[in-house]
């Protein structure tokens, strides 16, 4: 008989060893090694071992009387330190063993990341039986768990340690959980199951260092932050185990290189598992290295036998969580993807297809439909016949398709229009009928359909327009983009009502039509938020438009323009001074005044923007936001102090202004003057906010323009003093604030809602005003930083800085 | 041996997800975008438009839109994408172990 000696007892060779036996009982005489100090056991089901609902004895796949009926020599409990290829020759610590054939499958080692404190007791990994056990054992009600890294593996142990009672923070890199099988709406809806179960989960945290003296005692965070913890698991990824494979001289590229044989290098040594390498992918799945294993036997019984991965599906092994992904689900130009989403029941599912096939899936909360995707998937199915309903699954093929029209028209009256009141097609009919309804809004007002979570409002509209016939108006309503069937109103309602409080939040939870949204509603969105959550609301930069990212306007030549404030454009010998050596230090291409009374500095590229803003801020100066859709510039003219006909403090109320508004975030962008009198020389009357002096006090004007429209303000009221000037202005750009669709400027919005709504808000109710003004003053505590500032000091600098490639070759 | 050049640029985590860095090598500035779903790729940092900085854009999918008049590229082929017509040169661009190697023609790389 030949000599097979096997390297790992894992679930790969074991799978492997059950196929040869198969085939041919007789062919060889078996040694097994195994590092761990026992056999094959299922490895995936420790999840549910840490968790309690499964015992070790419970996941055994081959016990002792296994391995006898098969002869097996077991080495357990026995490492293998080295494979001599030429002796063919393998060598554990307990002594050598020859072979015929090899076959090594040594799986894969958790990653360790390289930060402080990772060797201190209490730190564990989570691969093995004892590292469960190690969590079981740490596992007392009321201690603190961290869990680094919010993927599959970190998931499951987070569950399992919160079931035993523990609190559980789960600390994770990226932005939301599970990147790599996950979107971001389905991430969303499972942090939001696993929070409901106790778990806290932090996204975007970074891992500095685990602390500790003698062992560990918390989680150091990039930002500062500190978690306490009794245990710390590292979940942050695994690489293939081939230490000794590589030290033998197989071929190792970051696993071992095997062919489709699953031959290694070496003839007779083969490899399979977690530990090999094939065309360049790597494992982590036992469903291909089932596959393996069965080509594993075939090459070791002289049968011919071809590897050939195929695609991967993943579920989460958590207990409420459910959650499937499948293929490639990212977009692409020539890729269409189709999402249904039930903000009701908290499901999700995307589909995405390329040209006629489906290539990837991903769903939450309702996933019985995956395993029909996943076939549709790995077929290559031709799907073009089923596109239209192949969103609703299997159930729903078949049928011949209609135009969404005579669907609904179709509908009995008892049909369901809107899950979240339970409003059937019958009571919107019937009320459009009777009541005489014409628009939607009104259907909305009446019947509540379409008033929760907006998604049905397409279905809605459609079941008046098929009501009323030719009388049916059409759809005056402007939706925000094509992701949705909301209007910019709609939403902002929607994010308040429910208390949204973040994009993938307002995504699933209106059912939006898309997976991530676009280039138009993102930034919308992201304004929403900061403006109605400034206090809990973590800005998306990636939100946001190249100004508003890097503080600066880009030019045409993608150079940038630098514009620090000039607080109601006055300056200083010592400030212009410094800016004529800045500007010659860095040699500024250009110095410009602005129209907006302040020093414009061109041309400048990315990489000195900080170098720059360090000098001004030396200097005194900060960002004057000339990139924002925020506070521009607040122009005053000289006023009471010098001017013949000055009849207040223009510019110290200017000045006042500008400082109160610098830093807010606004729908649009926002202007202001001061004029000293009605002659008017700073141009009050042409800004979205303007106050004309008058001799009796200020006369507050608000929706002027003078871009792209001319148009003159319009008078909002008269206040006597300037602290009144100061609340009342405060307050209106409030309301705007509040109030306003993105992109659209006070002008706009106020020719919108009514001057009079604005008046009746802020000038004839005196509470009403406080409570804007009230509200302003919160959010521009957060928002009264200055963004160059905080970019000297080092934020983002990853934005600033290109990489310079001094040619350094990579391994050809 | 090929013509082309593979270079080590750093790592996945030195391009913020959904973002750029500009690359410059041998005389070429090269936009190296990663994706939301960390999938990585690199185009001449020119729009086919009017030149505009395509890794100051905003990305979103695989597609860019350039910060300047918001012709949107993708990224996949280097081609401006609805009605406008052109297209920004591409490079090759693999993530090995984390790390990001772009690979520049030799050729090119040589001439500039
Ligand atoms: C620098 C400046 C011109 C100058 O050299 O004087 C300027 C430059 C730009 N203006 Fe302006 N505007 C400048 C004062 C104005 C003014 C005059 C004013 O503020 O008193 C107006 C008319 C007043 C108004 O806004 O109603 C003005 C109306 C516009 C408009 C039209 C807005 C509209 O709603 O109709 C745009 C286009 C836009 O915003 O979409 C615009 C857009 C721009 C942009 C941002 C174009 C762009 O998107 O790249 C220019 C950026 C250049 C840069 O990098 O700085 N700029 N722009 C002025 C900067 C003022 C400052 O200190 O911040
Ligand atoms: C908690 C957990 C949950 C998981 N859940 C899932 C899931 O739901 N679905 C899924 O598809 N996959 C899951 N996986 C992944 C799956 O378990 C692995 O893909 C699979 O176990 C890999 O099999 P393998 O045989 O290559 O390696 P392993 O099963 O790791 O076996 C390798 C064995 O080799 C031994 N060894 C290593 N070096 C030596 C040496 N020098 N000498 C002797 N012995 C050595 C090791 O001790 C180990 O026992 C999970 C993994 C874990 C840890
Ligand atoms: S008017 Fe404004 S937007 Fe137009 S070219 Fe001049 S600076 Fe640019
Ligand atoms: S330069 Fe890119 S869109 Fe004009």
């Amino acid at each position: 008989m030949k000599k097979l000696v096997v390297i790992g007892a894992g679930m790969a060779s074991g799978r492997a060893l059950e196929h040869l036996f198969e085939a041919d009982p007789a062919a060889y005489e078996v040694t097994l090694f195994n590092a761990e100090p026992r056999g094959n056991y299922n490895r995936i089901m420790l999840s549910p071992v840490l968790s309690g609902e499964k015992s070790y004895e419970e996941i055994v796949t081959h016990d002792d009387a296994w391995y006898a009926a098969n002869k097996v020599t077991c080495r357990f409990g026995e490492r293998v330190t080295a494979i001599d290829l030429a002796r063919k020759v393998v060598v554990g610590t307990e002594g050598e063993v020859a072979y015929d054939k090899l076959l090594v499958a040594t799986g894969s080692a958790p990653f360790i990341i390289p930060v402080p404190g990772k060797d201190l007791p209490g730190v564990v990994a989570y691969r093995d039986l004892e590292d469960t056990n190690a969590m079981i054992e740490a596992a007392k009600p009321g201690a603190r768990a961290v869990v680094i890294g919010g993927g599959l593996l970190g998931l499951e142990a987070a569950a399992g340690l919160r079931l035993r009672g523990m609190e559980v923070t789960v600390v994770h890199l990226m932005g939301h959980l599970m990147e790599r099988q996950l979107d971001e709406a389905a991430g969303y809806l499972l942090r939001k199951d696993l929070e409901k179960r106790g778990i806290t989960i932090l996204t975007n945290a970074s891992t500095k260092a685990i602390i500790g003296s003698g062992r560990v005692e918390g989680v150091q965070l990039d930002d500062g932050r500190t978690i306490s913890a009794d245990l710390v698991v590292m979940a942050v990824g695994i690489r293939p185990e081939t230490t000794i494979a590589r030290a033998a001289g197989l071929e190792v590229a970051r696993g071992i290189v095997v062919t489709p044989q699953m031959v290694t290098s070496d003839p007779d040594v083969l490899a399979l598992g977690e530990c090999v390498e094939f065309q360049g992918q790597l494992f982590g799945l036992v469903a291909p290295l089932y596959d393996q294993a069965k080509v594993v036997a075939a090459t070791l019984t002289g049968k011919g036998a071809s590897f050939a991965p195929k695609e991967l599906s993943t579920k989460l092994k958590v207990t409420g969580c459910d959650l499937f992904s499948a293929g490639d689900f990212s977009e692409g130009s020539n890729r269409e993807d189709i999402v249904l989403r039930d903000p009701a029941r908290g499901v999700y599912r995307r589909v995405v297809l390329e040209g006629d096939h489906v290539i990837g899936a991903v769903m939450y909360g309702d996933t019985a439909e995956g395993s029909w995707f996943f076939d549709l998937i790995r077929d290559k199915a031709d799907v073009s016949a089923m596109r239209d309903t192949l969103i609703f699954g299997q159930a729903y093929q078949g049928g011949s398709p209609l135009d969404p029209m005579a669907a609904v028209a179709a509908l009995p009256d008892e049909a369901e229009i809107c899950g979240c009141n339970g409003v059937c097609k019958g009571t919107i009919v019937a009320a459009v009928k009777d009541k005489g309804l014409t628009t939607l809004e009104e259907v909305r007002a009446v019947t509540k359909a379409s008033a929760s979570c907006g998604q049905c409002t397409a279905k809605v509209e459609q079941v008046l327009a098929v009501t009323l016939g030719d009388a049916f108006k059409g759809s005056a309503r402007k939706t925000m983009c094509k992701c949705t069937d909301l209007t910019h109103g709609e939403v902002r309602e929607f994010i308040r009502s429910k208390s949204l409080k973040s994009i993938p939040a307002v995504m699933q939870e209106l059912g939006w039509k898309t997976s991530c949204g676009c280039a138009s509603c993102r930034p919308a969105l992201n304004y929403y938020l900061v403006c109605d959550f400034p206090e809990e609301y973590q800005d998306d930069g990636r939100s946001r438009f190249v100004n508003e990212r890097l503080h600066a306007n880009i030019q045409k030549d993608g150079t940038f323009s630098v514009v620090p404030r000039m607080w109601g454009g006055l300056t200083t010998a010592a400030e212009l001074k410094a800016i004529g050596e800045i500007a010659e230090k860095h040699q500024v291409p250009l110095v410009k005044m602005t129209g907006g009374q302040r020093v414009d500095f061109l041309g400048i590229p990315k990489e000195r923007l900080t170098a720059i803003w360090k000098d001004l801020n030396d200097a005194g100066m900060v960002s004057g936001h000339a990139y924002s859709k925020g506070l521009r510039t607040v122009k005053t003219c000289v006023g009471k102090s010098w001017c013949r006909f000055g009849t207040q403090d223009s510019m110290g109320l200017g000045v006042k202004l500008e400082k109160l508004m610098c830093g807010s975030w606004t729908p649009a962008k926002v202007k202001l003057a001061v004029s000293g009198c009605p002659r008017n020389c700073s141009e009050a009357t042409v800004k979205d906010i303007g106050v004309i002096c008058v001799d009796s006090g200020y006369d507050i004007h608000v929706s002027g323009a003078a871009g792209l429209h001319v148009r003159a303000t319009d008078l909002l009221c008269h206040v006597d003093t300037e602290e009144e000037a100061l609340e009342v202005s405060a307050a209106v750009l409030q309301m705007y604030r509040e109030d306003a669709f993105y992109l659209e400027r006070v002008y706009k919005w106020t020719e919108r809602v009514g001057l009079d709504t604005v008046k009746a808000a802020i000038v004839d109710d005196p509470a009403s005003r406080r409570a804007y003004h009230e509200r302003f003053l919160v959010s521009q505590k957060v928002a009264q930083v200055d963004p160059w500032a905080e970019r000297v000091a080092g934020l983002e600098a990853q934005e600033f800085t290109p990489i310079v490639i001094e040619p350094r070759l990579a391994a050809e | 041996m090929s013509d082309a050049i593979w270079y080590v640029i750093g790592s996945l985590a030195d391009i913020p997800a959904r973002g750029a860095r500009t690359v410059r090598i041998e005389g070429l500035e090269i936009a190296v975008f990663r994706t939301a779903d960390d999938h990585v790729f690199a185009l001449e940092n020119r729009c086919p438009h009017k030149g505009g900085p395509l890794a100051d854009g905003i990305v979103h999918g695989r597609k860019v839109a350039c910060p300047l008049h918001n012709w949107v590229i993708d990224l996949e082929s280097g081609r401006a994408t609805g009605a406008d017509e052109g297209c920004a040169v591409e490079y090759p661009v693999r993530v090995d172990a984390g790390e990001i190697r772009l690979c520049v023609p030799a050729a090119r790389a040589a001439a500039e």
